[in-house]
């Protein structure tokens, strides 16, 4: 058995994954072929309907916010070893944190609500990967199982809240009432239009500007500290990591506090950008979304962010496509999607070969000359 | 003087007359339904049907969209409203909130929402009273059932379900007041409308307690529901559309919503002109929901079970018989 292929970075980082998204878009092409409609006209409407306008952007990039958190909150949990699958509950519990602080807090300026909003959605986020997390460190309970089992459980308990307690009095849909207008996360149109900008009105908002702040602080914090080396290690070898001194089962808990804390932040964009109310299942399945995209981003903040535009994008962009063009239904944009998955996730390394192989002869002939 | 008065007038008809053609080329329907889907075989389905009647008997070609995730829905009701839709029609409760703000922003389109409530000028609001079908197919399930033990399976636990759930228990202690109900949810996430495998399984374990007749009000996973009775060799009920079809000789009615009705009618309306805002509640009175009973169930549903219903179904159009409802 020989090494895995070894690729010149700029290859590793840009070429393989546009090669495979190509695949993936040829592969969807055939399948739009089959249903009997144009795959040119189709990839120009998917491609118009995530980019083509300011208000296509700004639904392109408002999906990738929620893309953004849960792909870090992945990210972290596998730099430190573990497969966090529970993106989805931990985004869950933690929108119920920022929807109960903009509930009761509504009445107070802005300014004020927003860090408690952040603050309540990081917490409840990693309080409800912390149980995992214990599990996990103490007794072993496989964080994938376990977590996978706290989204159910998630479920259930909003459900129930959202039925039996929050509920708005005398309405069918279980869902709270309005916040007050205090506690909106300003969208980006009125940003913009205050410093003189017009743009759209879409739901991207502030939550997107805080998603990238929390891309560059797992950077700091992954890459530029004593914290983030240790998990790292601890990640990559723990019975190394425990010579060097560190203490893997406390990496493990803090990571997934981490880990939770920004799948949490996923109710600043959903809930206080965009619906402005807790509602059933307003996650929409962004936890698993972020798995995809962290591993397409390489657990990289800065492939994160590509990847979940990407996302953003095909959610987007298909949208549009069902919109436009009956035929495509949504299963159909469903279909893309696990193309777009399978070619740079699966079948990643089918390309990797070839191409390392087809590199290294340039290269060769280079050196030859 | 008269003369230019007259090309005036003439003018002015042959503008209007354009413009009234314009009109009716125009008139672009719009549905969207909900998380379900429209071949959910249960209520999405219906007002699928009901769309597909209007485009057969009209010839209007009307557009459609199945949600993914929350957000979708306001987009593409806001778009479909750009792009000149007249009539858009949201299918469920969970639309509620998009349709209150994309018709604030888009006064002029007419939106009609079933399932739910949007006071707005430009908005008609369709109810169902699910409570009176689901009384009669209690009843219809107390009468049938010989162990004297029916079950019920939902799809999430929500207000919606529970309204089935309180009408059908009533309807079953009507006839026979030491029934006794297993009531079981599918799930607590959207996904519970869709699991035909877990609705056979809370089927069967309702039947392993020893009930023989079971109600679903649970979309896509009651069509597991019925399956499971079917291959038991017991009975099952359906809902919202007319399953008796879908196992004839064991389907012993299905609870009828008239989505299907509501979506035509709101079309019509609109199309010719007399589409109201407001709220409608449609019950048994108005034929809005009702008990299935057709060459399918002929042989399960007994003539004397018919006359039965058929009389609690008069009193209660009547009110002699009063159902309650459940009020989140």
């Amino acid at each position: 058995m020989s090494t895995p292929a070894k690729l010149p970075r700029w290859a590793e980082l840009f070429l393989l994954p546009a090669i495979n998204l190509l695949v993936a878009l040829l592969l969807a092409g055939v399948v739009i072929k089959v249903m009997g409609e144009s795959p040119w006209a189709a990839l120009k409407l998917m491609t118009g309907g995530a980019f083509g306008s300011q208000e296509s952007i700004g639904y392109t990039l408002y999906y990738a916010t929620n893309f953004i958190f849960t792909g870090l909150a992945v990210a972290v949990a596998y730099h430190a070893g573990l497969f966090n699958i529970g993106a989805e509950g931990q985004a869950y519990i933690g929108g119920l944190g920022v929807g109960l602080v903009c509930l009761w807090l509504g009445a107070w300026p802005f300014w004020l609500v927003l860090p408690l909003a952040i603050l309540a959605g990081a917490l409840f986020g990693a309080g409800w990967a912390f149980i995992p997390a214990w599990l996990q460190a103490r007794r072993g309970s496989h964080i994938v199982i376990t977590t996978i089992m706290f989204n159910f459980i998630a479920a259930a308990v909003m459900t129930w809240l959202l039925v039996n307690v929050l509920i708005k009095p005398g309405q069918q849909s279980p869902e709270s009432r309005e916040f007050a207008p205090n506690a909106f996360m300003p969208a980006l149109h009125e940003l913009l239009a205050k410093v003189g900008i017009t743009f759209t009105s879409t739901p991207l908002n502030l939550a997107f500007v805080l998603a990238l702040a929390a891309a560059v602080l797992v950077w700091l914090l992954v890459w530029r500290t004593r914290w983030g080396y240790a998990m790292r290690v601890a990640g990559l070898n723990p019975a190394a990591a425990v010579y060097a001194g560190i203490h893997p089962p406390r990496v493990t808990i803090w990571a997934m506090l981490l880990s939770g804390a920004l799948a949490g932040s996923l109710g600043l964009n959903e809930l206080m950008g965009s619906q402005h109310r807790i509602l059933l299942d307003f996650p929409g399945g962004a936890g698993f979304v972020g798995i995809a995209v962290a591993l397409m981003g390489r657990n990289h903040p800065l492939g994160i962010f590509l990847a979940a535009v990407l996302f953003g994008a095909l959610t987007q962009g298909g949208s549009q496509l069902s919109f436009d063009m009956p035929r495509v239904n949504r299963d159909m944009v469903v279909v893309i999607q696990g193309l777009v998955i399978l070619s740079c996730g699966a079948l990643e390394n089918i390309f990797r070969r070839p191409l390392a192989a087809l590199l290294a002869r340039f290269a060769g002939r280079k050196d030859e000359v | 003087m008269p003369m230019m008065s007259s090309r005036l007038c003439l003018a002015l008809l042959l503008a209007l007359g354009v413009a009234a053609h314009a009109a009716a080329k125009d008139f672009l329907p719009v549905i969207v339904y909900d998380f379900g889907g429209k071949f959910d075989r249960s209520f999405n389905q219906s007002a699928s049907e009901g769309a597909q009647k209007f485009k057969a008997d009209t010839g209007v070609a009307y557009r459609e969209f199945e949600i993914t995730n929350a957000a979708q829905r306001e987009q593409f009701m806001a778009q479909a409203a750009k792009r000149g839709a007249t009539i858009i029609v949201a299918i469920g409760f969970t639309q509620a909130s998009a349709v209150e703000k994309v018709a604030r922003q888009f006064p002029e389109v007419k939106f009609t929402i079933v399932d739910a409530v949007v006071d707005l000028p430009n908005v008609q609001s369709i109810n169902f009273r699910e409570q009176e079908s689901s009384f009669l197919c209690g009843m219809a399930a107390a009468l049938a059932s010989k162990t004297g033990k029916i079950g019920f399976v939902g799809g999430m636990d929500i207000p919606l379900i529970r309204k089935f759930a309180l009408g059908y228990v009533e309807g079953a202690k009507y006839v026979n007041p030491q029934v006794e109900v297993f009531e079981n949810m599918t799930g607590t996430t959207p996904a519970a409308w869709g699991d035909p495998t877990k609705g056979a399984e809370l089927a069967k374990s309702q039947f392993g307690r020893g009930a023989d007749v079971v109600f679903h009000a649970a979309g896509a996973t009651g069509i597991g529901v019925m399956q499971a009775a079917a291959d038991a060799g017991l009975l099952s009920i359906g809902c919202d559309s007319n399953q008796d079809y879908l196992h004839p000789g064991s389907v012993l009615t299905s609870a009828l919503k008239r989505v299907d009705v509501a979506v035509d009618k709101a079309f019509t309306d609109a199309r010719n002109g007399t589409w109201k805002p407001g709220q409608l509640v449609l019950g048994l009175a108005e034929n809005g929901v009702d008990y299935s009973f057709d060459e399918h169930n002929r042989t399960v549903l007994t003539p004397a079970m018919k006359q039965r219903l058929d009389q609690a179904r008069a009193d209660i159009v009547s009110g002699k018989i009063k159902v309650s409802e459940y009020k989140p």
